[in-house]
């Protein structure tokens, strides 16, 4: 089942909407103009994430749980469930909102294959696709190029400049990585925001030029 | 292979809860898409029993009074996206909720609106 569309102009709703409280301020154009869009930000542990998440945007709360994953079967009602814990799992979630109604919602969580679940989910629709690489550490990408490349999902290469990045040039990481040569690779430091920002510039303009 | 009470993922895990309480143990829905970008608007509708809204159910009716996303009402509510998955189901099986779509559903956004975003981030 897929929600029903609604007429933006003759909801009922809008009506009683003055009470929205500050968690909403994003959510201001109200007249159905108002488009949130997905970026994703992949990578290994410690690679840098959160932070580039947190230099562009505010970042939120967001859990998600293993257990908790597969929508696709009946109403399930699973007996003697009640007692058992499940693990949750924090993504990167932060918010960048324009003035034209367009929200970026981004989302960064862990690498691994483990956490692919909820890659499949956010990667639709998503406009594409930042894997932030360590050189210290390139096979921790290796997975998430794997996944994008096959998915289709437009994707950069984004090297955040820890000590000794700066020692490989980006064609030996190129190499490194066996990317496309299309496929754009940036150096980063995700600590500043004018950097974050322009990793995420060339990811649209990437995102533009295979659209 | 650790027990489910013991388990813990690494450094990013979140702490262990007990979703399944509130959603009264159903962890599924069948059939039922929800991206977390997906917005959703209270229809106008009245609860028919109100009575048998759990209280989280009542406040995410109150916060989509105007169309928020699921990644909004997730973290605003600061339950497990699965749970609030299974929460939001109820709610639109009842006719309170619908979804508010400003662009049609999509594998990728279309260049126009790529566009204005490149625009909107190199005015940043
Ligand atoms: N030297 C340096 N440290 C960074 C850089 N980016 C992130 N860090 C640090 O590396 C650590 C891990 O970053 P984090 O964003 O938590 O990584 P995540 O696991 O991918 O979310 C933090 O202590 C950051 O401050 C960078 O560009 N240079
Ligand atoms: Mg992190």
């Amino acid at each position: 089942m897929i929600f029903a569309r609604s007429d933006p102009a003759s909801s009922s709703a809008e009506a009683s909407a003055a009470s929205a409280g500050d968690w909403r301020d994003a959510i201001s154009a109200d007249d159905g103009s108002h488009l949130a869009l997905k970026v994703l930000i992949a990578g290994g542990f410690g690679v840098g994430k959160t932070t580039l998440v947190g230099a562009v945007s505010e970042i939120r709360p967001l859990h998600t749980e293993e257990v908790l994953t597969d929508v696709s079967t009946d109403v399930d009602d699973l007996h003697g469930v009640e007692g058992k814990t499940t693990t949750t799992v924090a993504m990167d979630f932060g918010r960048l909102a324009f003035d034209d109604g367009i929200t970026l919602y981004l989302f960064g969580t862990p690498g691994q294959e483990r956490f692919w679940f909820m890659w499949d989910e956010m990667a639709y629709g998503a406009i594409g696709a930042v894997v932030l690489i360590d050189t210290r550490r390139l096979t921790a990408s290796f997975a998430a190029i794997d996944y994008f490349e096959q998915r289709g999902t437009p994707f950069i290469v984004a090297v955040n400049c820890f000590e000794g990045a700066r020692a490989h040039t980006l064609k030996e990481i190129r190499t490194a990585l066996d990317i496309d040569p299309h496929v754009p690779i940036v150096l980063c430091d995700v600590r500043e925001r004018d950097s974050a920002k322009s990793v995420l510039i060339t990811l649209v303009e990437h995102a533009l030029e295979t659209a | 292979m650790d027990s489910p009470r013991e388990r813990r993922l690494n450094a990013e895990a979140g702490p262990l809860v007990r979703p399944y309480a509130l959603t009264r143990g159903r962890t599924r829905v069948q059939g039922f898409r929800l991206d977390l970008v997906t917005m959703l608007v209270v229809t106008g509708r009245s609860p028919q029993e109100r009575a048998r809204l759990a209280l989280e159910q009542q406040r995410i009716l109150e916060m989509c009074r105007r169309p928020a996303t699921v990644a909004d009402l997730t973290s605003e509510m600061n339950l497990p996206l699965g749970v609030m998955h299974v929460l939001l189901a109820d709610l639109y099986q009842q006719g309170l909720l619908e979804e508010r779509r400003a662009a049609p559903l999509a594998e990728r956004p279309s260049p126009e609106i790529l566009q204005r975003v490149l625009d909107d981030l190199r005015a940043l």
